[in-house]
């Protein structure tokens, strides 16, 4: 097999490099670029820990060639915040308490934040449909499905949350 | 108590924002400079004799560094509280996770070519798969030393007098029930990497929820490679989940080891999530046979217990879950007269390891559907019955563990306020509940079952928490700095938890038995105290106040303000003083260590003994209905009840209690490692069921709070209970919507749509 350069622009930087043609695109992120966010956990599409976004679209890296990802815009759960500043859906996770082991945290937030820049306020229906595809063993899912729900809205708007009913009291 | 600043608080998890940022690091992230990389093969019989290995062709591999065979593996290195599990088998394997050779290469790929060179003649032998077939005389041995397939183990109790008492009973159901294995499905595979000093000295980073006896267990494994008086440092990387797989250490680690120490090169070996499905440990699976009886008041009379449980081909702690099934057996409700026997038996399957609950799921899913069976017979109510026989705070089990505190009844009140606020009956729709006793209190099964704590102050008013306790996802590190925090007038923010190396952390048992918050807590709590003893001492003096009349709070050490009115109190914030305490003659700076050991019991002979200083209690409680088309249960309301003792971080707790439910959720219905004559049926996320988001259920989970008088500010454990009193709970609901008793678990619809046709039939 031939080692070819190509470049992939990911969380809008320019990464010129090497790659076989069956390298996957999270063997890339993780092996070459050092992006080690992205997961990996059952290297054959079923779990979601290695969903990143291309062109905005949740994809599993591990089921994506690197070559394929040319010529697109790949973001990773890196590129998310900017620099230390937590998008409102990472602040959402935390304050939620929907990462624990947190081995699938960042393929939730890319599969939810997919979501969130198509609907910007899904009902929980939609939420658990659209990260029905990303496995956590630890959450039973319920503060993952709260936390992308209150991601656009402020505590205000959400009475239900334990996290409010302490910062009123 | 009311006037917590940190503790009861929700705050969310102290590691939450590096894992959003994808920044944690976990045993997959590791990279180290000329880091080789390790596979291993594994057999390819559930029972074979091994004729010959010949590795020839994979050592000529270029890019191979090192090839091993059972050959290559001392002697004496053998793994398990048994010790009969080698991490390489040389003559004979007995299950098809056996390990049978393994490599070290500069990549993974090269490493699982050079495995694919690896040329194995095996001689097939007969397998056996049934626990009880193997017990037969005529059975072929898994182990032709052990001279038997039934383990040598003591797992027998009897407690006042069983036949008596149930001449004596007036109603008695009699049943068999079945568990399977589950698996904990980590979502971060097993992993570990291990490296040597040229002093050969280890240092293993690696997924352990026992650091501590994980170092000792290596410090064996040098020793039989004859390397006396080396150091072992075990460093834990981020876990991404454990569940309870990660509390004994494992051939990969051995392997990495073996591997490092021939390579004189770091050796990383990581599982993919096929290997994690075959070569990780179960969920002990158990036969159960039980009977129990009451009399006419619906009074508890006895309680008659035999289980089989296969031990697969060798022994890891699975083997030790009859130690805690002996805590629902004679102590969930009140009876008497129990009895409890328990053999483990070698097969040819896979083996089984410690999974949250540690055999308490299996043994109350027997008990409390037997329960339901027996209210019915008896003609009582399902919630009476269970009130009739609650446990009561200053009991004593006929095991001997004292009660403290208990909120049994509260839960039981709490889940049957909830269930009946529909009472509406509706056809295919049924309710069911089921309670449960766990420790709660730390659990001696070990010599001892402490934690050490080192704490230590800086110039600005910051802790550094360093403690033997294991955080995998769970939370600990936020008890222990919520806990430090609240004592010396802190926030969280001003401590930093490091729980992640031997090198620096002090000894602990490890995060098992729901002990952490209890035990790490306490310990924590110890050294805080210590601490702030200190400070106070120091702030008397700057203050010119006597010690009593000084107060913690806010980064702040005041004086308490009792007299005249309109002068503010006087203070000195806490920074400021550790600087005084510091820069000035003799100077000192504020540390301070702790080691809790809870004074908890180990069982004695006749198995009595108080295990735990307290004991945490459950009730759940569901609604569901059954589509009597398909067999499909679909669950309506969930209500899991709680006695916490107190909440420390009530957004943690529910988290705990979420997962624990669904994970139990996926016992009682969806979740089984299939096997066919040993070998893994389903060994991926494709086939092994696993709840999704979309089968995601609202959970209430009302925490009832007993203030155990034992516990740091109250608390008690609730890592494991979560997950225990599921099963029978769905179990029970099945019957009351459709009239069907499903005795082994899962409940697929399939069991259930076999279970409607034969009550069909006998209609």
């Amino acid at each position: 097999m031939k080692n070819t350069q190509i470049i992939l622009n990911i969380n809008d930087q320019i990464h010129e490099i090497m790659v076989y043609p069956n390298d996957t695109l999270l063997e890339v992120l993780r092996d070459k670029l050092d992006l080690t966010g992205s997961k990996e956990s059952c290297s054959e599409g079923v779990c979601g820990s290695c969903t990143v976004q291309i062109n905005g679209k949740p994809v599993r890296a591990c089921l994506t060639l690197a070559m394929e990802a040319q010529e697109t815009k790949i973001k990773t759960v890196e590129g998310l915040a900017n620099k230390d500043e937590l998008s409102g859906l990472q602040q959402s996770f935390i304050d939620h308490g929907a990462v624990q082991c947190g081995f699938c945290t960042s393929g939730m937030l890319m599969s939810a934040d997919a979501l969130l820049k198509k609907n910007s306020n899904p009902n929980e229906k939609i939420i658990a449909k659209a990260i029905s595809g990303n496995i956590c063993r630890c959450t039973g899912y319920a503060k993952i499905i709260k936390a992308v729900a209150h991601a656009n809205n402020k505590q205000e708007h959400c009475p239900d949350c334990t996290i409010n009913a302490i910062t009123q009291s | 108590m009311s006037n917590l600043n940190v503790v009861g608080k929700p705050i969310p998890k102290l590691d939450a924002a590096q894992k959003a940022l994808g920044r944690a690091q976990y045993i997959q992230d590791i990279k180290l400079p000329e880091m080789l990389y390790g596979k291993i093969l594994y057999s390819k019989f559930a029972h074979a004799k091994i004729i010959n290995i010949n590795t020839s062709k994979a050592e000529k591999l270029s890019g191979v560094y090192a090839v091993l065979t059972g050959k290559d593996v001392p002697k004496k290195m053998k793994m398990g509280f048994y010790k009969d599990n080698p991490p390489i088998k040389k003559d004979k394997v007995c299950s098809f996770r056996d390990e049978v050779a393994a490599v070290a290469a500069l990549s993974p790929e090269i490493a699982e070519k050079a495995l694919s060179l690896i040329e194995i003649e095996y001689k097939e032998l007969k397998g056996i798969f049934d626990p009880e077939k193997a017990m037969e005389k005529e059975s072929p041995l898994v182990h032709e030393y052990h001279k038997s397939n039934v383990l040598k183990l003591p797992w027998k109790l009897h407690y006042g007098d069983v036949e008596k008492a149930e001449k004596e009973s007036d109603f008695i159901v009699k049943e068999k029930f079945k568990t399977t294995w589950v698996t904990h499905c980590c979502l971060g595979t097993s992993g570990a990497v291990a490296l040597f000093d040229s002093n050969d000295n280890l240092t293993i980073h690696t997924n352990t929820q026992i650091p501590s006896l994980a170092q000792k267990d290596f410090l064996e494994a040098l020793r039989s490679m004859g390397l006396e008086n080396k150091r072992v440092r075990v460093i834990k990387p981020t876990i991404g989940g454990g569940f309870g797989s990660k509390l004994d250490t494992y051939a990969y680690e051995h392997i990495a080891i073996l591997l490092a120490h021939k390579t004189r090169k770091p050796v990383k070996i990581i599982f993919d999530r096929k290997e994690e499905f075959k070569a990780t440990s179960t969920r002990q699976p158990a036969i159960i046979y039980i009977k129990q009886g009451c009399n006419k008041d619906g009074k508890l009379t006895f309680r008659d217990i035999k289980m089989v449980l296969d031990n697969g081909a060798y022994t890891s702690w699975g083997a030790t879950t009859p130690s805690v099934m002996m805590m629902p057996i004679t102590s969930l409700y009140r009876v008497e007269n129990v009895r409890y026997k328990a053999k483990c038996v070698y097969t040819n399957n896979t083996y089984s390891q410690a999974m949250r609950g540690y055999g308490n799921p299996q043994a109350t899913f027997a008990i409390e559907s037997n329960l339901d069976m027996l209210a019915q017979k008896a003609g009582i109510d399902r919630i009476e019955i269970r009130r009739i026989n609650q446990n009561q705070p200053g009991d004593i089990t006929p095991q001997g563990f004292k009660i403290s505190s208990c909120g049994l009844s509260k839960c039981i009140d709490k889940v049957e306020k909830e269930l009946k606020k529909d009472c509406k009956k509706q056809e295919n729709v049924g309710t069911g509940i089921a309670s449960l006793i766990h420790v709660g209190g730390g659990a001696r099964i070990y010599k001892s079952d402490g934690c050490g704590v080192i704490l230590k102050m800086d110039d600005y008013g910051k802790v550094d928490i360093f403690t033997g306790g294991t955080d995998m996802g769970q939370g600990l590190d936020n008890i222990t700095a919520q806990i430090v925090a609240e004592e010396l007038g802190l926030f969280v923010e001003d401590i930093n938890v490091v729980h992640s190396d031997t090198d620096i952390c002090p000894w602990d048992v490890g995060a098992h038995a729901s002990r952490s918050t209890f035990v790490a807590g306490n310990a924590a709590l110890g050294a805080a105290q210590k601490i702030k003893e200190k400070i106070l001492k120091f702030a008397s003096k700057i203050l010119d106040a006597s010690i009593k009349d000084l107060i913690l709070r806010d980064r702040t050490i005041f004086v308490k303000d009792n007299s005249e009115k309109n002068i503010p109190p006087k203070s000195i914030a806490i920074d400021k003083l550790l600087r005084k305490a510091h820069f000035s003659p003799n100077g000192t700076m504020l540390m301070a260590d702790y080691f809790y050991d809870p004074d908890n019991e180990n069982m004695g002979k006749d198995f009595k003994g108080n295990m735990s200083v307290t004991y945490a209690f459950g009730v759940h409680g569901v609604k569901l209905t059954v589509d009597k088309e398909t067999g499909k249960v679909e669950i309506l309301d969930y209500i899991a009840a709680h006695d916490v003792g107190r909440a420390i971080n009530p957004l943690l707790l529910e988290g705990q209690v979420y997962g624990g439910v669904v994970m139990g959720l996926g016992y009682a219905l969806t979740e089984e490692v299939m096997h066919k004559n040993g070998e893994n049926m389903n060994a991926d996320f494709r086939d092994y069921k696993l709840f999704t988001a979309k089968d995601a259920i609202k959970i209430k989970a009302p925490v009832i709070e007993t203030n155990d008088k034992y516990g740091p500010f109250g608390a008690k454990g609730i890592g494991e209970p979560g997950c225990v009193p599921t099963a029978p709970a769905i179990a029970n609901a099945i019957y009351d919507a459709v009239g069907v008793r499903i005795k082994d678990l899962p409940i697929t619809p399939e069991k259930v749509l076999a279970a409607l046709k034969e009550k069909s039939l006998q209609e």
